[in-house]
């Protein structure tokens, strides 16, 4: 069962034609990583499934369209967001980050949950966000994501621009939460998908070019005929 | 010395009617990006609902009676700024010229139908007879009303900081104005929050219609035009979507253009102005305004 079906989706921003009818599904509980260069249209395709850009075509959240509902309707439907750059409040304490995130009038256990996850949260509770580490700042940026039950989470790049020991850091909280929930994943690093992903969709210049198994991403030749980049083994 | 005391304390008088004025539109322009024209329709009609509240006192108001009638005319206000917010803004969000015609448009409408009621000519402000006295601050006599001017523009400072500080309602507007899109992606309706924002800026600036009515001997429908010149000055210079920055400039500003009216003779315009220019060249988000996402 499709947790999630984007169909024939289009988006222009501005006068530019950006997602030229991107087709595609995300299993229920499992995850789904959207593959592909550098500009083809990934962080879009999210904001488009999110309403964040204004799209036409059909997004399905479990048989409901989503298309035309307002971003927080969404969202309170069951569609959490950890965007490309991070997009914490860098004025407001991690605590009010969290805080403004959570949907629930008693979250205390939500909170726990989340300290768990992410120790170093709990002792930077009152700390300014904006001061934080690039990796803490992911931290917040994903534990927003995971304090509410969500139907799909959509995550983009959650590694980009962390060191090596952070990256490890954010998979393995990737990795845990991979069990409980669907989850779509714009990722460039190959290793994280192959650790994660159960299904692959790859795209080029606002399209669709494949879905299937991950299986490929082993094989160097396809990954750099779809990816353009080195990776996998023959 | 007394000189002194007498100019600064004026100066931060009058900074307190400004800031009064900016606060409103700071929030409103950091939030919802709205260049909001209409802050002195808000204004003019706060002072003239505050001069009517007074006008029933009778010949002598009290001070219980004068902070009626500035609650008064700034909850008039308020509704009156929720009102053109959801009759007219809600549907020009992100269209920033509609939003700016529009919104001068209002203000010309209150300013012609208050002129058309009441005429344009001042129409004194029936104030407290404390007003006129003067308290001795290290040997300067400072007039009375200055002192109401500061105390009332520190209350709302704290108010709107307690609101900002301790309210969910206030924890979206901080947000709001750092990165509306990802409180909506938060499953937030940000738009709530514009509602509030308009009613207490419409409140702040109502407050200030009253005082600003007494400071200039009377209300009358062209009392606004200066005071929203200098509120947008001051919301520049302050930082867009932020109070304290606001309150900060707005001191600023009402201390520097008195001591330069004192010291080199009509040149306090001139003053402010080049202030203005140094702020955008060395920090053009303003004091403590940030840089948008």
């Amino acid at each position: 069962m499709n947790a999630l079906s984007v169909s024939d989706l289009h988006v222009k921003i501005n006068d530019s034609h950006i997602l030229h009818g991107v087709t595609f599904d995300v299993p229920a509980h499992k995850v789904t990583a959207l593959l592909g260069r550098n500009g083809v249209g990934k962080s879009t395709t999210l904001k488009g499934i999110l309403g964040l850009y204004p799209g036409t075509g059909s997004v399905q959240l479990n048989g409901q369209e989503i298309i035309g509902v307002p971003t927080y309707k969404i969202v309170q439907s069951g569609i959490a967001y950890v965007p490309e750059d991070r997009e914490i409040f860098s004025s407001l304490s991690v605590r009010e980050n969290l805080a403004l995130a959570s949907r629930s009038k008693d979250n205390r256990s939500a909170f726990a949950t989340i300290f768990e996850l992410f120790p170093e949260l709990d002792t930077r509770a009152a700390q300014i966000a904006g001061s934080l580490s690039g990796g803490q700042q992911q931290m917040v940026a994903i534990a927003r994501a995971l304090l509410n039950k969500n139907e799909v989470l959509l995550i983009d790049e959650p590694t980009k621009g962390l060191a090596p020991k952070l990256v490890t850091e954010v998979a393995s909280a990737l990795a845990k939460v991979a069990h409980e929930t669907t989850m779509l994943l714009v990722e460039q690093n190959l290793a994280l998908v192959k650790r994660l992903a159960h299904h692959v969709v790859v795209m080029d210049q606002g399209r669709v070019i494949f879905q299937g198994g991950p299986e490929n991403l082993a094989d160097s030749a396809w990954v750099h005929q779809m990816l353009g980049v080195s990776g996998g083994h023959k | 010395m007394e000189t002194f005391i007498l100019i600064g304390i004026t100066g931060i008088g009058l900074g307190a009617l400004y800031f009064l004025v900016a606060s409103g539109l700071s929030l409103i322009y950091g939030l919802m990006g709205v260049l909001n024209f209409a802050h002195g329709g808000f204004l003019t009609v706060g002072a003239f609902v505050g001069f009517w509240v007074a006008s029933k006192t009778g010949f002598e108001t009290s001070m219980s009676e004068f902070i009626l009638a500035m609650l008064v005319g700034g909850l008039a206000a308020g509704l009156f700024a929720l009102l053109i917010e959801q009759l007219l803004i809600t549907r020009l969000y992100d269209r920033h010229i509609d939003q700016a015609l529009v919104t001068v448009g209002v203000s010309l409408v209150v300013g012609a139908v208050l002129g058309g009621w009441f005429g344009n000519d001042l129409r004194m402000f029936p104030a407290p007879l404390w007003f006129l006295t003067a308290i001795d601050v290290g040997g300067a006599k400072i007039p009375a009303d200055r002192i109401v001017y500061i105390t009332t523009a520190i209350l709302l400072l704290v108010g709107n900081w307690a609101i900002l500080k301790f309210t969910r309602i206030g924890l979206i507007i901080r947000a709001g104005v750092e990165n509306r899109n990802m409180v909506n992606a938060l499953g937030i309706n940000v738009r709530r929050a514009f509602s509030t924002v308009f009613f207490l800026g419409g409140f702040s600036a109502g407050v200030g219609g009253v005082l600003v009515s007494v400071y200039s001997n009377g209300v009358s429908p062209l009392i606004a035009g200066t005071y929203l010149i200098y509120g947008f000055i001051v919301v520049v210079i302050g930082g867009m979507g932020s109070v304290p920055g606001s309150f900060i400039a707005a001191m600023m500003i009402g201390v520097i253009r008195q001591f330069a009216n004192y010291y080199a003779t009509g040149l306090g315009d001139f003053v402010v102005v080049i202030l203005l220019a140094v702020v955008l060249l060395i920090r053009p988000q303003g004091l403590l305004g940030k840089v948008r996402a």
